[in-house]
């Protein structure tokens, strides 16, 4: 593969080194190379060593190169697990769509997964405010679908640099058998040599990115011409401006007292549900105008996810009681 | 809207490729409580760019601020709530930040409670420990332990940042003498490459910008040293370790070993030994998702087809068959404890080892290493944070290579039967039985880089010039900085063997102090030529009038010597 080839920098071979017996010159990968050999790993070792695994699909870039990832560890074997998606009912029509056709062509079993209940009740987080609202449609849903399909390994896309409660999160992340996560008693992770022992109904979430940086994770979509949802891309759409966030709205979308519907050129850094991920305002309509912008930018992904910011260290809260 | 870059933009395809260039570099930092390392760390990645605006502004933002700066930098760090509450670091945590040159990940281990068990797990896959003194305390037990345990999970590099130089006025004396104290441990506990620099955290003094209040320091900031410390060895090990992590059957006609590779390069073509059974086959092809490769090599993740049908499952290993690991069921390695349960004398364990999960049991706790003041101590049973030399005899064999060798393979983890906690960590030193397979016969000649290994530091000669006296107290000053020296006089030797002498000095890997008359300038372009710019003529160098402060200038030269190991001096030596 072309590729490779040419990434390996192999300069020892250049440097003309005589050969000793027993030793030869030394290889090395690039960084993103590496870490694509270790997500790889980690992958194939869950996958191998858990009875029951599920991916963790929420559509978005992260979980596109987890799911690509997934291909090259298993390849020419099809993914020996299902995807999983837990579906709030408000996430952005494209999610989806792209979701149904990307799935179907690379041939992997999807699980669509909604709390009924809660929706059948009027769920929605302008009537519970979003932490509730989150709770329910995703922390419990998830929970739900875990306990259902009797999962006992769920991969995540979730990076360390995201957020600072995932900074200290381990790759194999235990959950006890209410899928709380105690920060304060987590297994010690040494090498790459991985605990996988569980007990009955308890579980452990799999962070295969965990290394990864949102940047990694641009180049690598850029270099494995990886497909992605279009709202990352600049498009003209329909907003209001909502707490200083910019919404995009749809011919459904509510709409409250106070706000102007406004045309905008803008995208989605983050994907979530509708009314609670901002967009940004961008021109950046291809892969390296993102990666520019966000090099000339640095803000923070989740800067534009309502539900991070509701107190300070809400997002180390909703993870104690099982959200991702 | 389209995938394919627009490429008149901003080049962006060349600034891939260069991108794509950078190494990374893995780091561990370990303190304790008030030496300052979050405020470094926060430093490092405030100074370096890498903070979002976003983060830092809700930093300014926040309700606790315990610093006595405008912006507290420890708490770009401490993500738990606990944790900022009580102003403490619970677990290990990673960050992420690059520069130009290099990605770096930093594993950042709290310094106090469970110091033993976080530093280990941050320490198991780092490049480099960043220890950090406070220069206003100076070596003090913790930085034994942090030190001990660097040294103990094979950390190749280790950064000591003498921290707080604000606090004592910048002096560098205080910093000689730190830097003097912690050569002393480094070259107790075997550390081979070792570099120190006067930093300030809080001032951003040699952190990132070199400090114009130390300009007596004339090494590496801190980031300037992480871009540059040398990664790599130039030379792998070319013995196959291949373990074998699953089996990809997608249907009758394809039957392919997926792991990833542990050592060595394997291609198609090469002969293989699969064990524990064995058996003997060759590799067909090395499978990829992009395309099949002509080689795999560390840490490559890769499938391997076999020209044979040979028993072959995961948990075992493939291995080249002139070079293959040790095969036993008694070993002995290094056990970091990390359970709050103390261990029980002949209770057994489920032993990980690469993807081999055995039953294994403590057969005896040779000793204990008491990592404060690093003595051996007699044990029945291992207490949480211990470190013991322990023997330990598994149900099946391991296939193994001493850690020193190999940390995947010469590396496990111990875990509870029943509770499945992870209960220890492992390193493996000595194999007890006389099962070996095959011992590689041919003795290695002794290289350069061994020898700069050993003695910390580069070879370098010293010319003195009708100075002797100079020349002695030259030796004893760099013999006291714990440099291999030897003082060489022109009234020992004969003329005629003087160069020989000489060179056999730099062989050796000492620093030569060689005083005698006035040498001829051809002379001196000789030796030159046999040291390169490791050769330090007294009369060419711009010294102090007194003799002190001759020797200290000469000692401020010699200390990259210790740091410096690019690949040409590298080929130099050889």
């Amino acid at each position: 593969m072309a590729n490779i080839s040419k990434e390996i920098v192999n300069s020892a071979v250049d440097a003309g080194l005589h050969e000793r017996p027993g030793f030869i010159a030394a290889r090395t990968l690039n960084y993103l190379r590496t870490l694509e050999a270790e997500s790889i790993h980690i992958l194939r070792e869950a996958a191998a060593e858990f009875a029951r695994p599920v991916m963790l699909y929420s559509i978005g870039k992260d979980s596109s190169v987890m799911l690509r990832l997934a291909q090259k560890a298993f390849y020419p074997g099809k993914i020996p697990f299902p995807l999983l998606h837990i579906d709030t009912s408000y996430k952005f029509p494209e999610m989806a769509e792209f979701r149904d056709r990307y799935t179907r062509e690379i041939g992997a079993e999807l699980i669509v997964h909604k709390n009924q209940e809660a929706l059948d009740q009027g769920a929605n987080p302008f009537v519970l405010g979003t932490q509730k609202c989150c709770s329910l449609l995703k922390t419990k849903s998830l929970l739900d679908a875990l306990a259902e399909g009797g999962f006992t390994a769920a991969f995540g896309g979730a990076r360390r640099d995201e957020e600072k409660s995932r900074a200290k999160e381990r790759i194999y992340s235990f959950r006890d058998p209410f899928g709380q996560w105690d920060p304060k008693n987590q297994r010690p992770e040494l090498w790459n040599i991985f605990n996988s022992r569980i007990n009955k109904n308890e579980s452990i979430r799999v962070f295969p990115l965990s290394n990864w940086t949102e940047a990694d994770i641009w180049f690598y979509i850029h270099l494995e011409k990886i497909p992605i949802v279009p709202l990352y891309f600049a498009k003209e759409h329909d907003v209001v401006i909502r707490d200083g966030s910019i919404v995009v709205v749809y011919d459904n979308s509510v709409i409250l007292k106070g706000e102007k519907k406004q045309r905008m050129v803008c995208r989605m850094r983050s994907l979530g549900c509708v009314s609670c991920t901002g967009a940004i305002q961008s021109e950046a309509d291809t892969v390296p105008k993102i990666i520019e912008e966000m090099i000339s930018f640095r803000r923070s992904e989740r800067e534009n996810r309502v539900i991070d910011h509701d107190e300070e260290g809400s997002m180390e809260i909703k993870k104690r009681e099982g959200y991702f | 809207m389209s995938l394919t870059a627009n490429k008149e933009a901003w080049g962006f395809e060349s600034f891939m490729e260069q991108n794509l260039e950078k190494e990374l570099l893995r780091f561990t930092t370990a303190g304790s409580v008030d030496d300052g390392k979050s405020t470094l760390i926060g430093r490092l990645l405030h100074d370096s760019k890498s903070v979002f605006e976003d983060q830092l502004a809700a930093v300014k933002n926040s309700r606790i601020n315990r610093s006595s700066g405008a912006v507290d930098f420890s708490l770009l760090t401490d993500g738990l709530r606990a944790e900022r509450e009580q102003g403490i670091t619970i677990d290990v945590a990673y960050r992420y930040f690059e520069t130009s040159r290099r990605k770096f990940i930093i594993a950042d281990t709290p310094g106090h409670e469970q110091y033993t068990r976080n530093m280990a797990t941050g320490a198991s896959t780092a490049d480099l420990a960043v220890i950090l003194i406070d220069a206003t305390k100076g070596v003090l037990a913790q930085t034994r332990r942090h030190t001990y345990i660097a040294s103990l999970l094979g950390i190749p590099n280790v950064l000591v940042a003498i921290n707080k130089m604000d606090l004592v006025e910048y002096r560098e004396d205080v910093f000689l003498r730190l830097q003097q104290d912690f050569q002393a441990l480094a070259k107790q506990l075997a550390v081979p490459h070792v570099v120190t620099i006067p930093i300030s955290a809080l001032m951003g003094d040699n952190v990132v910008t070199p400090s114009e209040r130390m300009s007596w320091y004339r090494g590496p900031t801190f980031l300037e040293h992480l871009e540059n410390v040398p990664l790599g060895v130039e030379t792998m090990s070319d013995a196959v370790r291949f373990p074998v992590q699953y089996v990809i059957r997608p249907d009758a006609s394809f039957r392919g070993f997926a792991g990833q590779v542990a050592s060595g390069v394997i291609r198609p073509g090469d002969a293989v030994v699969s064990l524990p059974s064995g058996q003997k086959s060759r590799v067909r092809s090395v499978v990829t998702f992009d395309a099949d490769v002509p080689e795999a090599f560390p840490p490559m993740s890769v499938t391997l087809t076999l020209e044979d049908e040979i028993d072959l499952s995961r948990g075992d290993m493939l291995v080249s068959p002139g070079h293959p690991p040790r095969v036993s069921r008694h070993f002995e390695g290094m056990v970091v404890w990390f359970n709050s349960e103390p261990s029980k004398p002949g209770r057994s364990y489920l032993l990980k080892h690469t993807s081999r999960t055995v039953r294994a049991k403590a057969v005896k706790i040779r000793y204990r290493v008491n990592v404060s003041t690093l003595v051996q101590e007699p044990v029945n049973s291992l207490q949480m944070n211990d470190i013991a030399y322990v023997e330990f005899e598994t149900v099946s064999p391991l296939f193994f290579d001493p850690y020193t060798q190999n940390r995947i393979t010469g590396s496990f983890i111990l875990i509870d039967p029943i509770s499945n906690a992870t209960l220890g960590a492992g390193m493996i030193r000595e194999d007890l039985s006389d099962q070996t397979v095959v011992q590689d016969a041919t003795p290695k000649p002794v290289t350069a880089a061994e020898r700069y290994k050993r003695h910390g530091h580069y070879p370098a000669l010293i010319l003195v010039e009708g100075n002797p006296a100079l020349a002695s107290r030259l030796e004893r000053a760099l013999f006291d900085d714990h440099f291999e020296v030897l003082h060489v006089s022109d009234q020992d030797v004969p003329q005629h063997l003087f160069e020989s002498t000489l060179r056999l000095t730099q062989s050796m890997g000492l620093v030569a102090v060689y005083s005698c008359g006035a040498l001829a300038p051809e002379t001196k372009e000789r030796l030159n030529a046999l040291v390169g710019n490791r050769f330090f003529d007294l009369s060419t160098l711009q010294l102090p009038a007194d003799e002190p402060g001759t020797v200290q200038k000469v000692l401020s030269l010699l200390h990259p010597l210790r740091a410096v190991a690019d690949h040409e001096d590298q080929d130099k030596i050889n």
